[in-house]
């Protein structure tokens, strides 16, 4: 095998065309520092300047769909955990929401405050993820650790709340895992706190430095129309000054009753999508507090005997119970066959399942719909014509999440 | 705007494309006669109205297990959205077993070009007029479509060497233009 | 003679050379998946994976010498790990962290090398998906105590033999 190693993958790439003789042909990836998961970008190079690039990507094809084919219905929840791993519970969410309305449950209310809750807790670690790493990119460190230890800060209650710190599954078809633990307000309230704290300690170092500007502003803008084409939602489009947010113009779990604004920005460069997550994180904290607020009380699982296991005391207790009990574990959830699209704001953008079942205890077909899949295939087109360290600050700002981006 | 609303225009405009009309939970999918794709995909876009300006996504779909199916095996699905006047849509085309073709909607959206590339990949439909039909998730010295309910999930292929792209970059050099 | 009047240390060469290597590990974090952001958080502040001397985590397989494999290796990412394995300089080491790396992880299936082992030779394992920071530190010791202790082999010096995948 190292005998074939093609010549490309050294870096060494020579063009066939006389013409080329003078262009640098460079990989940047699969390995790379933007530690952003395995992706590769090959560039035709000028100097410094990126005049053509191509891009591959599937290094970390993990074979998400045909896994779903062969495991039931609540097996699937661990393997959506992995997709957006820095923001596990929001692909836990989107798929329940999709199976739920597939077999027509709703789920008791306390549960959908909680959802909405953990959805925009995840949203502001993803978002401090991805603006951390980004300033790694451009060489601004300290950002990192400011952003990091937030987010330690927010495992800690993710691990009280579910057991694991990073690929969660915490929700259940019908419902939730198991209800928060008594300290779950406060210990928010305080990470919040530590939020606001470390997002004006970092807006306080980028702000206004020059070299930051200088590095983000009109770097690698892309216009609405073309963001459009290709299929952006979420952050990215809203940067190039598209107002679509999908809490607002199809509002699910209640968000349409809970204030909050939607930052847009205005001309689709690095800065711009850099600031509309730092914005978003500010939204998000408020709506974190309103959930918090009206977090009613009951259960955090329907009861509807389809979905939800029913209590020890019914299994142990009487027939009907035990049935259900092992009706629900060897048969699995079995929805009637029929094919169903449904979506959520994830903090990359739209984030949807395609769910085909067939009446069998398996999905037939699971499809994720991946926001970031969208954004690396405009990624070529966006580096070209800029330098090489642009490309770089730009693949961070457009937050690909390789387990998203190849499922 | 309502699906039936949408039927009837496309009825009035390009009179025998629509086929049926379902509902999927509240979402309304039309299926269409898959020769006639980019027809009617254009009218939807472009239409004033309508504007169905993204392509939220492209579903290759299988249906040879499928209990009680007797329609053609492959499927098509695409998902499109506006984002002007919000309203959402289904678009599904079925494909023959033998040479699933389709013809490719990359004039008209921009990201249709990696979706049908994965749709390739995995199910093996065929987009004619794709400028780039190559394998995008599965490396490239795969054979086969893993995505198909005939390939079973633990056949595994090892790749001996990573593909150059230097094929795909003279391309993208010419078509920029550069010597 | 006590220490008071000669001024040196007397040891064994090889005890000085496992000295510093130990304590000066460079990691290179070949990092594809969600182990990746575990492997942020070890070298993040809260646990610091700079107390062990692996602060300098570069990206260059020629200056580094421990290998890090956080997360899935695929089919199509398995020659690019085997060159950076081979462009690293002796003597090198190498963890296969999380599940995913040590042995597929529940994916088993098309795309997925079942372990990073049919690929390069893997000195430590760390079991879990993601693993907890104080599991990679203890790896990270269990490296150290391999190398301080010189009845043990790196397991880059035994037949290096080529890639093999048993399915």
């Amino acid at each position: 095998m190292t005998e074939n190693l093609h010549s490309s993958s050294l870096g060494l790439e020579e063009s066939t065309s006389p013409d080329h003789r003078d262009l640098l042909f460079v990989n940047l990836g699969p390995s790379h520092p933007a530690t952003h998961g395995a992706l590769r970008a090959f560039c035709a190079l000028d100097g410094e300047t990126i005049v053509a690039a191509v891009v591959e990507q599937g290094y970390l094809h993990r074979g998400f769909e045909k896994d779903c084919e062969s495991h039931t219905f609540q097996q699937a929840i661990p393997y959506t955990d992995r997709l957006n791993y820095v923001s596990a519970m929001m692909n836990n969410v989107g798929y329940c929401k999709a199976v739920e309305k597939m077999l027509g449950i709703q789920i008791p209310d306390r549960a959908v405050t909680l959802r909405v809750l953990i959805c925009e807790l995840n949203r502001i670690i993803d978002h401090v993820v991805c603006v951390g790493a980004n300033l790694v990119d451009l060489g601004a460190l300290t950002n990192f650790w400011y952003f990091f230890n937030v987010r330690e800060k927010v495992y800690d209650i993710l691990e009280k709340l579910c057991g694991a710190r990073l690929t969660s599954s915490y929700t259940r078809i019908g419902g939730l895992m198991r209800d928060v633990y008594p300290e779950f307000g406060d210990e928010v309230r305080a990470v919040l706190q530590d939020v606001q704290t470390s997002l004006k300690d970092v807006k306080g170092l980028i702000a206004k430095n020059r070299i930051f500007l200088d590095r983000t502003k009109d770097v690698c803008v892309i216009t609405k129309e073309r963001a459009i084409s290709y299929g952006f939602t979420g952050p990215t489009l809203r940067a190039c000054g598209m107002d679509y947010d999908l809490r607002k113009a199809e509002p699910y779990y209640g968000y349409d009753q809970y204030e909050f604004e939607v930052p847009v920005g205005t001309t689709g460069d690095v800065y711009d999508r850099i600031f509309v997550r730092l914005y978003e994180v500010e939204e998000s904290i408020s709506i974190i507090l309103q959930a918090l607020k009206r977090l009613p009380e009951g259960p955090i699982m329907t009861d509807d005997k389809r979905v939800a296991l029913p209590p020890k005391t019914q299994t142990y207790g009487n027939i009907e119970g035990l049935m259900n009990h092992f009706k629900i574990i060897m048969h699995g959830i079995c929805p009637e066959p029929g094919e169903i699209y449904d979506a959520t704001e994830a903090a990359n953008g739209e984030l949807g399942y395609t769910i085909i079942a067939d009446g069998s205890k398996n999905p037939y077909r699971v499809k994720c719909r991946p926001p970031c899949f969208m954004n690396f295939a405009a990624f070529g087109e966006m580096i070209e014509g800029s330098m090489v360290a642009d490309a770089i600050a730009n693949l961070g700002s457009i937050n690909i999440i390789a387990g998203e981006l190849d499922r | 705007m309502e699906a039936t609303e949408i039927v009837e225009q496309l009825n009035h405009s390009l009179p025998g494309t629509v086929r049926n009309v379902l509902d999927r939970f509240g979402q309304a999918e039309l299926e269409i006669d898959p020769v006639r794709t980019v027809e009617v995909l254009r009218f939807l876009q472009q239409t004033p109205g309508l504007e169905f300006n993204m392509l939220v996504d492209l579903v290759s779909l299988d249906y040879s297990t499928f209990p009680g199916w007797t329609g053609p095996r492959f499927g098509l699905l695409y998902l499109l959205k506006s984002l002007t006047q919000g309203h959402r849509l289904q678009v599904k085309t079925y494909l023959s077993a033998e040479n699933p073709q389709s013809p490719s909607v990359t004039s008209l959206w921009a990201n249709a070009n990696h979706l049908e590339r994965e749709a390739f990949d995995q199910m093996g439909i065929r987009f004619t007029g794709h400028p780039n039909l190559k394998r995008l998730l599965n490396h490239h010295e795969f054979v086969g479509h893993p995505l198909r309910k005939d390939y079973p999930i633990t056949r595994r292929q090892a790749l001996s060497a990573n593909q150059s792209l230097m094929d795909e970059m003279e391309a993208r050099l010419k078509e920029r233009g550069i010597s | 003679m006590g220490i008071e009047e000669f001024p040196a240390i007397t040891t064994r060469l090889d005890a000085v050379q496992a000295w510093g290597r130990s304590n000066s590990l460079w990691p290179l974090a070949f990092g594809t998946a969600c182990c990746a952001i575990e492997f942020m958080s070890v070298a993040a502040s809260v646990f610091d994976l700079s107390r062990f001397g692996a602060e300098l985590i570069r990206f260059s397989p020629r200056q580094s010498d421990l290998l890090l494999v956080a997360g899935t290796v695929t089919f199509k990412q398995a020659p690019i790990l085997r060159q950076i394995w081979e462009q690293m300089p002796d003597p090198k080491w190498v963890i296969s962290m999380g599940v995913c790396a040590s042995s597929g992880g529940f994916y088993n299936n098309y795309c997925t090398v079942q372990g990073i082992d049919q690929i390069v030779p893997v000195d430590v394992y760390i079991a879990g998906c993601p693993p907890r920071p104080e599991a990679i530190l203890e790896a990270v010791m269990k490296i150290q105590h391999k190398i301080a202790n010189p009845r043990t082999t790196p397991a880059s010096q035994f037949l290096v033999k080529e890639p093999h995948f048993d399915y």
